[in-house]
């Protein structure tokens, strides 16, 4: 059963992506590690980590397009599930630190004790083991997603309502994770990490290792969701975007099958945070913002939702270009980000990924000049229009815009 | 309790009103199994109201809906209605259109609805031969692998029949199944739906009484959310209540 649907994912495209992914792992620590600095091929600590971050960024693309581009739900808020990852990591990075800190306490990270705190709050314990942590990285975002989504979609909200409140869910966050007496740390969130599993956080070898982890997990990712995007289930989901009421008079229970998504896409999420965090050193309550979670949203609507590859080319160019604009011309960053969001939604409906399709499509035609269709009559012109003219829908599953 | 047992579908006493008006009023309707039963009416009649109490998109304010006799629909959700084995065919065709023609039956085949078992299904060698099956009757065997978006209307309709078999409910309610369709196609969705109706209980509305006719059955007249007439087709189109509020001068 379960290799029948192992063998499903593993299709054409996606054992590419998952094969050049688990190549990166291996290829870049490479370079960063065995290749001394200055001879050609060697690549710099600091780009490793950079590359680590914008891999994270593209775990969570991935989660989001599991949701938006394939099961319709455009949710405002999944940078609350990324952040609540990224928190269980650094609780127990913070545990780490021990007597190392500023005040020197065994237990009490510097902040508590700061805030006069004299014992560790009840959901710190057990934070110090990494299993323990790592448990609360996929069990937190996806106790949240279920208990949110469960009510949410039994509720049958669904839309531009649905996306409303997963806004007002991690604004929510926000400012809950902004008060000291939360116990993380306040506006300063956590940072000043020392170890991880007993090594420096800061080590090459270390940065190199969860860059790696990183480049892994996105691979394990990328099957996941062929896994479920390929089985009948993707199909539902699939349907469920296109036609909700349709598939429930199919029998299908619409709300149980969004719930599915949405908890594991926010596990993904959860997942990505935490891999974030020790490769960035600082999780702190910014990262709740809705606007980190409407950029995710242009990250995957860049690449092309509704495909696997697509998010994840749409968050590594975004933050690329990102990166290179807030280093060479900060202050015009926000007006490019939202010139791209508008340009991409005129022009690119199907992100940079349909782009590539349009133009093998181009190709194809001119190889074969006899086949081309006839001039659109004005009724076909009104479909195209409305971007329901069957004959321009292209050979991937097609996304109509959220309501 | 003698009224309803034997019945497939028994309405009695069912009123819905939307914002005051009454779309449903004191609606009477008994299917037997294995029986097809032809609605007709003006537009407004409430014959799609009518569907949408039956398969819980809407709940009646008054009255009883039983299937098979004990179940009562009222109380169930669109999914649960949907398992006990009551198919619906839309007005308008409601094909998965980013779907292939195969998927479209596949989803639709009567199978195990939850989560993990539509997520590990594999399809048996049984699932292969009764989709291909149904493709034959439909005639979609040559598109099988096409988007169903590129479907014309008709072959739309034919698709949604399909996915209607596919689930192989106890009762089927069709909506309006030969709009947009040709003559010929037409007359073989009559005799497609006759022989369904040997086997379950079928609910067909519709307007073109030459299909109405050719499906053979006993046929409702609803005006106004209530029955107007009942009979043969001959006997119903003859009622003279029923020319002057439907059928016309």
């Amino acid at each position: 059963m379960l290799t029948q649907a192992l063998f499903r994912a593993l299709d054409k495209k996606a054992i590419w992506v998952i094969a050049i992914f688990l190549a990166v792992a291996v290829l870049v620590p490479m370079a960063n590690l065995l290749i001394p600095p200055g001879q050609f091929g060697h690549v710099p600590t600091y780009l490793v980590s950079l590359m680590g971050k914008y891999l994270a960024y593209a775990i969570l693309a991935l989660a989001l397009d599991l949701v938006w581009g394939y099961c319709g739900i455009l949710s405002l808020g999944h940078g609350a599930f990324f952040a609540l990852g990224g928190y269980a990591m650094g609780m127990y990075l913070m545990r780490q630190i021990g007597t190392r800190g500023v005040y020197g306490h065994p237990v009490l990270p510097d902040f508590m004790v700061f805030l006069n705190y004299s014992e560790l709050p009840w959901f710190w314990l057990g934070m110090d083991n990494f299993w323990f942590a790592m448990l609360m990285v996929v069990f937190v975002p996806g106790l949240l997603a279920f208990v949110f989504g469960f009510f949410a979609f039994r509720s049958r909200v669904t839309g531009v309502y649905l996306s409303i409140i997963t806004q007002a869910m991690t604004f929510a966050l926000l400012l809950a994770f902004f008060r000291n007496d939360m116990g993380f740390g306040g506006n300063n969130g956590l940072t000043d990490f020392k170890d991880i599993l007993g090594v420096s956080v800061q080590a090459q070898s270390t940065r190199a290792t969860l860059f790696a982890a990183t480049a892994i997990a996105l691979a394990l990712s990328v099957l996941v969701c062929s896994m479920i995007v390929n089985s009948k289930l993707g199909k539902v989901m699939v349907a469920v975007r296109d036609a909700e009421s349709r598939t429930r008079f199919l029998g299908y229970r619409v709300e149980y099958v969004k719930l599915f998504a949405f908890t594991v896409s926010a596990i993904m999420a959860g997942i990505a945070g935490a891999l974030y965090v020790p490769q960035v050193g600082i999780i702190n309550p910014s990262e709740f913002d809705p606007a980190n979670s409407i950029e995710v949203v242009i990250w995957t609507a860049v690449g092309g939702r509704g495909t696997l590859i697509g998010p994840i080319i749409g968050a590594i160019v975004v933050n690329l270009g990102k990166s290179w604009f807030t280093t060479t011309l900060p202050e015009l960053w926000l007006f490019a980000l939202g010139a791209l969001f508008v340009f991409t939604t005129l022009f690119l409906p199907k992100g940079i990924v349909g782009l590539w399709h349009q133009a093998r499509d181009r190709m194809r035609r001119r190889t074969e000049p006899e086949e081309r269709p006839e001039p659109p009559t004005p009724a076909q012109s009104a479909d195209i229009e409305r971007g329901e003219d069957p004959a321009s829908f292209g050979h991937e599953a097609q996304p109509k815009p959220a309501e | 309790m003698s009224a309803h047992t034997d019945t497939m579908l028994y309405l009695d006493g069912v009123s819905v009103a939307f914002d005051g008006f009454k779309a449903i009023n004191n609606l009477a309707i008994i299917v037997k199994p294995a029986e097809m039963l032809a609605i007709i009416g003006p537009n407004g009649a409430g014959k799609t109201t009518m569907m949408d109490i039956i398969t819980g998109k809407t709940r009646p304010d008054a009255g009883q809906v039983l299937f098979d006799g004990r179940t009562d629909l009222t109380r169930l959700d669109e999914a649960a209605i949907a398992n006990l084995g009551i198919g619906r065919k839309f007005q308008k065709p409601a094909v998965f259109e980013s779907h292939t023609v195969w998927d479209n039956l596949e989803m639709a085949l009567k199978k195990p609805r939850g989560i993990f078992s539509t997520l590990f299904y594999t399809a048996s060698d049984d699932d292969v031969a009764r989709i291909t099956e149904i493709l034959e009757t439909v005639r979609l065997i040559a598109r099988k692998d096409e988007f169903a978006a590129n479907l014309s209307h008709g072959q739309k309709q034919w698709l949604e029949i399909g996915m209607l078999l596919a689930q192989d409910p106890k009762l089927l309610l069709v909506d309006e199944p030969v709009a947009g369709m040709t003559d010929s196609e037409t007359e073989e969705t009559a005799k497609l739906l006759r022989e369904i109706s040997k086997t379950r209980s079928v609910v067909v509305v519709e307007h073109d009484m030459s299909f109405v006719r050719d499906l053979g059955s006993r046929v409702v007249c609803l005006a106004e959310g209530s029955v107007l007439a009942e009979g043969s087709l001959d006997q119903v189109s003859a009622n003279p209540v029923v020319i002057e509020r439907y059928l016309g001068r």
